[in-house]
């Protein structure tokens, strides 16, 4: 509030402490997907760094009543403008009521900051974590405000079982789809196959496409929205019994941030793989299929160097699952059950954030100790296993947790299912194969062993056409 | 490092494993056969009543759930309001729309032939066309008596019991 330029005003800038050596992350900054890059920090990395104000009259003297930085981490709704849940709050005072006749440069340190949640922007919803400075004067204070960047890392999954279901309808259409895994991580290859039982409609092409759902809010006022990422034509022309369709989709390429469940009980962003057929006359038959998207830690070119290993990060599929990761990751609370999170300063002291320094600075003992900072592979060859100090436990993305059915009202519940502990059950968010009103659903769930699946269907179809006639019936009304 | 072939057998994106498909499977009819061609309108005049046009209703499929694999009736537009009513009640399914019903062409002092006129009856008969095969292939529709009714009964009895159609 300085009209016409009387008074002192001054320049706030924040130094980050090793910002050359840390990457940056590309952030979608507003709805509008306008990007900027951000610093990127882990969870319990310290930030810190120095506070530079500029007096923009040299000569005259800055009053005010104390300079002080805070580190926030909040949730903004957008339907709820103005109400921002701060879940991470923390203050620095950097200077006691005074004045300022030079520039001044004031250190800063937040050590060891937990920082639970990776930042979102999406349609509804806003995480971001940010620094505030804050100059208090009289009037009007000066307020500078810089955001920083927080992904959140997880490490192999323990359990990965692929997803493989025969869906139909009817004495009309009957498929079998099976995706190799259940949990992605961001750079990976869905691998999959739609197999033809049975086709009496005139299939013209088929579709995938992943599809994110965002929902905000909580009790009556829950919001959905749905957002159609990619969407890729795997078939074109008229399939008939017997014949397989292969799928592969790589997720590097599109805008995807990892499954978020009810971050802070506030919102949740999952994503879902939408199978879809059409017909000759534009009828769309379709099954939605859940997975859980997970965020890889990067290999850096010098921490590559430093590796025995080969190969690069980047094609890292997965079909041995029992390889333990080695790297001391935190793990996001909200991806497993109950557990809690794992880790301690020591270890983040050693996290694969700092890797391209570490030939440098780090000793070479330390390097040879810790030769996959930043790392995660299932190639770890014995040898490197031996050598990791910590480990910790190996991430346990527990099953049940996509066992919780979601409450849609029309969904028939798969009419007999079979919960077998080490099977992943299928999350019906819209189970309906037929892009009509009250569309009749038949699911059998293909059990891995696979021994009973025969006999399973003919039983089943008897009672998933009559849960389909009494849908139809009351939905009708 | 690998070449490039190994890392793709090592990393796993190549292709799952799939069954073989039976010759019989590959080069049989496919299952799906169904066609069925709205032909041949006939301007007809019941003795002391008006006259009306009928188009046949030729039919060929394999699929199960018709009972008769080739058929052929006779039917008129008032036959085609039946079925769109009868749908509309009983399926769940969302009715595509008839040709209009021209009630201007009823009128007299028509330039060309009314409602008998040779490019009415075509336009007409192209719709009741792309109508009847939206329905027929329709998953939903496929098992109402009233359409099986339409399709291959050489009379439609329209105070039939309404139903569904089980397969055989």
């Amino acid at each position: 509030m300085n009209f016409l330029g009387f008074g002192q005003t001054a320049d706030i800038d924040v130094v980050f402490a090793d910002s050359e050596n840390r990457k940056y992350a590309d952030c979608r900054m507003d709805e509008n997907g306008k990007k900027e890059k951000l610093l990127l920090y882990y969870d319990g990395e310290t930030i810190s760094g120095k506070v530079n104000v500029t007096l923009k009259k040299p000569g005259t003297k800055l009053e005010h009543q104390g300079i002080k930085i805070e580190l926030i981490g909040q949730i903004e709704l957008f339907y709820d403008r103005g109400n921002h849940h701060e879940f991470l709050t923390q203050l620095k005072e950097l200077a006691r009521h005074g004045d300022l006749i030079k520039n001044t440069s004031y250190p800063f340190e937040f050590p060891n900051v937990e920082k639970p949640y990776e930042v979102y922007t999406g349609s509804n919803v806003r995480l971001r974590y940010f620094l505030r400075v804050t100059i208090v004067r009289r009037i009007s204070d000066i307020v500078r405000e810089i955001d920083i960047a927080v992904h959140t890392l997880s490490s192999y999954p323990e359990m990965n079982s692929p997803i493989k279901m025969e869906v139909g309808i009817e004495d009309c259409l009957h498929i079998e789809f099976e995706y190799n895994k259940s949990k992605y991580h961001l750079k990976d290859v869905i691998v999959g196959k739609i197999y033809f039982l049975l086709v009496r409609i005139k299939i013209k092409h088929m579709e995938i496409a992943i599809i994110k759902r965002e929902t905000t809010g909580a009790g009556s006022n829950v919001f959905t929205e749905n957002e159609t990422i990619a969407k890729y034509e795997i078939m074109d022309g008229a399939p008939v019994k017997g014949e397989s369709i292969p799928i592969r989709v790589f997720l590097a390429g599109y805008d995807l941030t990892p499954t978020m469940r009810d971050i802070n009980k506030k919102f949740s962003v999952r994503y879902f793989l939408n199978l879809v057929l059409m017909d000759t006359e534009d009828r769309r038959y379709f099954k939605q299929q859940e997975i859980t998207l997970w965020r890889k830690s990067e290999k850096t070119r010098k921490s590559l160097s430093n590796s025995a290993i080969g190969g690069t990060a980047s094609t890292q599929g997965s079909t041995n699952n029992l390889t333990q990761a080695q790297q001391n990751a935190t793990m996001p609370t909200h991806l497993v059950q109950g557990a809690s999170s794992i880790h301690t300063s020591s270890d983040i002291q050693g996290s694969h954030t700092s890797p391209a320094s570490s030939s440098n600075v780090v000793s070479a003992s330390a390097a040879v100790d810790h030769p996959n900072m930043g790392l995660f592979t299932e190639e770890d060859s014995p040898q490197h296993e031996a050598q990791s100090k910590t480990r910790s436990n190996p991430l346990a993305f527990d099953t049940d947790e996509d066992k919780t059915p979601s409450k849609e009202e029309d969904d028939a519940p798969l009419s007999a299912s079979k919960e077998q502990p080490q099977q992943q059950k299928s999350i019906d968010e819209s189970s309906s194969l037929f892009d009509e009103p009250s569309a009749t659903i038949t699911e059998q769930q293909q059990s891995q062993s696979n021994n009973t699946a025969i006999s399973n269907n003919d039983g089943e179809i008897e009672t998933s056409a009559a849960t389909a006639d009494r849908e139809a019936s009351t939905a009708k009304d | 490092m690998n070449s490039p072939e190994e890392n793709f057998e090592n990393n796993s994106i190549s292709r799952l494993a799939t069954k073989k498909q039976s010759l019989d499977d590959m080069y049989s009819v496919p299952a799906n056969f169904l066609e069925i061609d709205v032909v041949n309108p006939q301007t007809k005049i019941i003795a002391g009543k008006k006259k009306y046009t009928d188009y046949e209703i030729r039919m060929k499929t394999n699929l199960p759930v018709f009972k008769i694999k080739e058929s052929s009736v006779r039917r008129r537009y008032s036959d085609f309001e039946w079925l769109r009513n009868e749908l509309e009640r009983d399926s769940k399914i969302v009715v595509p729309p008839l040709p209009s019903k021209a009630w201007k062409r009823q009128l007299p002092f028509w330039s060309d032939d009314g409602l008998f006129d040779e490019n009415f009856i075509e336009e007409r008969r192209k719709g009741l066309e792309i109508f009847v095969n939206k329905i027929a292939g329709h998953p939903l529709a496929q098992n109402e008596r009233c359409l099986h009714m339409f399709l291959q009964e050489p009379v439609i009895d329209r105070g039939y019991t309404p139903g569904k159609v089980r397969n055989a």
